[in-house]
């Protein structure tokens, strides 16, 4: 059966189709019909946001939150170039998004009509992929083609251009089952072969670790179960970079935290120190690797990843896998298991001895003393007040988001949203709107620092709005921390335009937007503040005045390998070198 | 053999069992890329090379099949053994490519390039340009009284060296297609 409509209208029939239940979008001249169309239906949700940055990165927590791709509805020309920074994000952090634009009529397109901007080439860089739909009889194909790019393979956004014209024309809609079936179809299982070399490795390594990142997430739950499966069951160390968070729970017995830049001193020398390696949904990102020629230098390198580009890009693999995390854990553990189940114990047990002395530098330590709130202790202590809820973490970009990543344990999956790739101030606060959309009756947080934190504030009037009650809980130093953290490590304390001298008045302006605000300065009144913004029913700004100067340790300094980590002030004169100046 | 150990026949997909060595000598490889003709598609693949600092030496592309309405894409490229699987798994990564060919390593290969050269000329440099031209199998496609239009059909090296014996001869314009590459046999 097919079914006639309008462009309009294939829009919202195949976003139910493809079982979407939130748009998080803003309307405009050029989208028009397809608002007309989400006016008149109720089972589709539309979240009008404040900005088209906001709508991206609330689809974006939408998205990490629950596994399913997120939807973005924006209008043409400003509508689409201010949604291209969230669209970067969602691909450098693999988020699976279809983004839908206006777009002016096919016919005016290339005249430098009002509100025209050529969409499919500015986001041709930062999309996965995208279409520009000239004819409505292919629009439901090319809708189902987004979803299936989208969260297909290593996830990432989509983006979809509608001309009005087509919006308004009629033509056959074509349902998710009989639309053309893309050639596009990223294999999924591993190489078996590979597989029992990395299964042999495992059984004779006498220092394995195992580095896991976003991959394992965006894999899906059975990934996660998979990883905690073969971790526990041969008791290898295990450490994950920012985006893989919670895929191994921070409370296992093999968990070392995350490692990194800013990562744990036994995480960061395991993979030092390590003799095999073993990737899992990673990417030997730059703020994992540190110093290139000297990373991990005596250690065979397994990697499994799903995109094939991933592979031997800047460190050299001894064992690549390339496929799905869940498959190709699934054919590990199955051989692992059929072949005896063994590692090799002894050299584990000296292995771990090793990490037990690493772990008793414990490199998180710090004493909450004067008048002032630390940032650690804050955090700390929103860890600790939090620890039991159904619980949601967003953060902006800085030394907050180092801070919350080292010091608030996951023990889940999908609980923790972060911008780690392309490091997006000002995304924490619309994914946390995106994330209580998903999950309306749990405690969503959004750790921020003011300055990140102001980037897109307007969304304030989106949460009360829609009575989201989302915790922003703002660690205010009145500086860009992360910025002058850098300035006094390596230009000479010169503090060049890191700090702001006109902050608002946090209660007030929570206030001004009909939300609460909480101020809190005394580390006295710190645990009684918390517990009253986790009351509330409604959104709170939590203005938590902290500790200036607080530098983020530990720390690999740009440019060093992970063996040389500082742990403290104590050690930062002169710690970064001419060549590592120059990195950021 | 080579120094990538690649097996004929592998394609984008091939990264299973690759294991280069990370080496600075610098290596030109010829690819060809069947892509969906779809508008933009060129632009993904020249966005690609320029996005992330790639080189292309040449570059050629028309559709090879009409009804099923794919394009062959060659490309010449030039750079580490690691950079140039880097390129393929890139290009193998883009939505509308069918399948990435690394010509230089699957095998033999046959490549030809055509080019138009304008060789403007009197008297003995006339009849010596005319002369070489048949040397190298050259076509005379327009003439004037004071000039020549040359066209040859070759590998980039072979119009290379026409074009440098032409030069003193009154060369003033080359046009050239890129190279157009096939593997031999079956």
């Amino acid at each position: 059966m097919t079914r006639q409509m309008t462009g309009a209208k294939m829009v919202v029939q195949a976003l139910k189709d493809q079982g979407v239940d939130v748009v998080f979008g803003y309307p405009g001249g050029a989208v028009l019909p397809i608002y007309d169309e989400v006016f008149q239906q109720n089972e589709i949700r539309h979240v009008l946001v404040r900005h088209e940055q906001g709508a991206v990165h609330a689809a974006e927590g939408y998205a990490r939150s629950t596994g399913k791709p997120g939807v973005v509805l924006v209008t043409s020309g400003p509508g689409a170039t201010n949604a291209v920074t969230g669209i970067t994000d969602a691909l450098m952090d693999s988020i699976p998004l279809i983004v839908l634009t206006g777009q002016v009529p096919t016919f005016m397109i290339g005249s430098d009509a009002f509100q025209e901007a050529d969409t499919v080439g500015i986001t041709r860089a930062c999309t996965k992929h995208n279409w520009l739909v000239k004819d409505t009889a292919n629009l439901s194909d090319v809708l189902h083609q987004a979803f299936h790019v989208a969260t297909t393979g290593r996830p990432g956004p989509v983006l979809v251009d509608i001309p009005k014209d087509v919006q308004f024309a009629s033509a056959d809609y074509t349902s998710p089952q009989k639309a053309k079936t893309s050639h596009y179809q990223p294999r999924v299982k591993g190489d078996l072969a590979a597989i029992t070399d990395l299964v042999a490795a495992i059984e004779t390594a006498e220092r394995p670790v195992f580095y896991t990142g976003g991959g394992v997430i965006n894999s899906g739950r059975a990934a996660s179960q998979l990883l905690r499966e073969l971790v526990d069951a041969t008791g290898i160390p295990v450490t994950s970079t920012l985006m893989g968070l919670g895929a191994y729970p921070a409370s296992g017995d093999n968990w070392l935290g995350m490692l990194g830049m800013h990562g744990l001193y036994e995480a960061n020398m395991a993979m030092h120190g390590c003799d095999l390696m073993i990737n899992i949904g990673a990417r030997f990102d730059d703020r994992i690797t540190g110093r290139i020629d000297a990373f991990s230098p005596g250690s065979t390198k397994a990697h499994i990843d799903i995109d094939p580009s991933s592979i031997n890009k800047v460190i050299s693999t001894d064992i690549p896998i390339v496929g799905d995390v869940a498959h190709v854990l699934e054919d590990l553990l199955r051989i692992w298991k059929s072949r005896g189940r063994k590692t090799n114990r002894e050299g584990l047990g000296k292995w771990w001895d090793r990490i037990d002395t690493w772990r008793q530098v414990d490199c998180l330590a710090f004493k909450q003393t004067g008048p002032s709130i630390r940032p650690q202790h804050a955090l700390a202590r929103l860890e600790a007040l939090t620890k039991g809820h159904d619980r949601y973490i967003c953060t902006e970009v800085g030394q907050h988001q180092m801070w919350a990543a080292q010091y608030i344990g996951f023990e889940d999956p999908n609980r923790w949203m972060t911008s780690g790739g392309l490091g997006t101030m000002g995304y924490g606060f619309p994914a946390s709107i995106g994330v209580q959309m998903a999950h309306p009756e749990s405690l969503v947080i959004n750790v921020a620092g003011e300055a990140s934190w102001l980037m897109n504030m307007q969304e304030m009037g989106t949460a009360v709005q829609f009575k989201l009650p989302v915790k922003q809980f703002i660690l205010n130093n009145e500086r860009l921390g992360m910025v002058r953290q850098w300035q006094e490590l390596l230009h000479g304390e010169r503090y060049s335009h890191s700090w702001s001298e006109a902050l608002p008045d946090f209660v007030k302006l929570a206030e001004a937007f009909g939300a609460k605000g909480i101020l809190c300065q005394d580390p006295a009144d710190l645990d009684d503040a918390i517990m009253e913004m986790i009351n509330h029913d409604g959104p709170v700004i939590f203005d938590c005045l902290v500790e200036k100067h607080e530098n983020c340790f530990p720390m690999i300094p740009s440019g060093e390998p992970h063996n040389k980590m500082l742990l403290g002030e104590a050690s930062t004169k002169d710690a970064i070198r001419e060549g590592g100046a120059v990195l950021v | 053999m080579s120094a990538l150990n690649i097996k004929k026949g592998s394609t984008s997909h091939s990264a299973y069992n690759l294991r280069p060595t990370f080496s600075d000598v610098h290596e030109t490889h010829t690819l060809a890329v069947i892509v969906d003709n779809e508008p933009g598609v060129l632009a993904r693949v020249i966005g690609l090379f320029s996005g992330r600092g790639y080189n292309i030496d040449s570059l050629t592309v028309a559709e090879v099949d009409h009804t099923g309405h794919t394009s062959r894409i060659t490309i010449v490229t030039t750079g580490t053994p690691q950079v140039i699987e880097q390129i393929k798994a890139q290009l193998g990564r883009i939505v509308p490519v069918h399948d990435v060919h690394d010509l230089t390593v699957e095998g033999p290969s046959v490549e030809r390039e055509l080019a138009l050269l304008k060789v403007g000329s009197e008297g003995d440099k006339r009849v010596e340009a005319l002369r070489l031209a048949d040397i190298f199998r050259a076509n005379v496609v327009d003439s004037t009284l004071d000039s020549f239009v040359f066209e040859i059909t070759g590998t980039p090296d072979k119009i290379d060296a026409f074009a440098d014996l032409m030069r003193p001869l009154g060369l003033n314009e080359i046009a050239r297609t890129g190279v157009a590459a096939l593997p031999r046999g079956n």
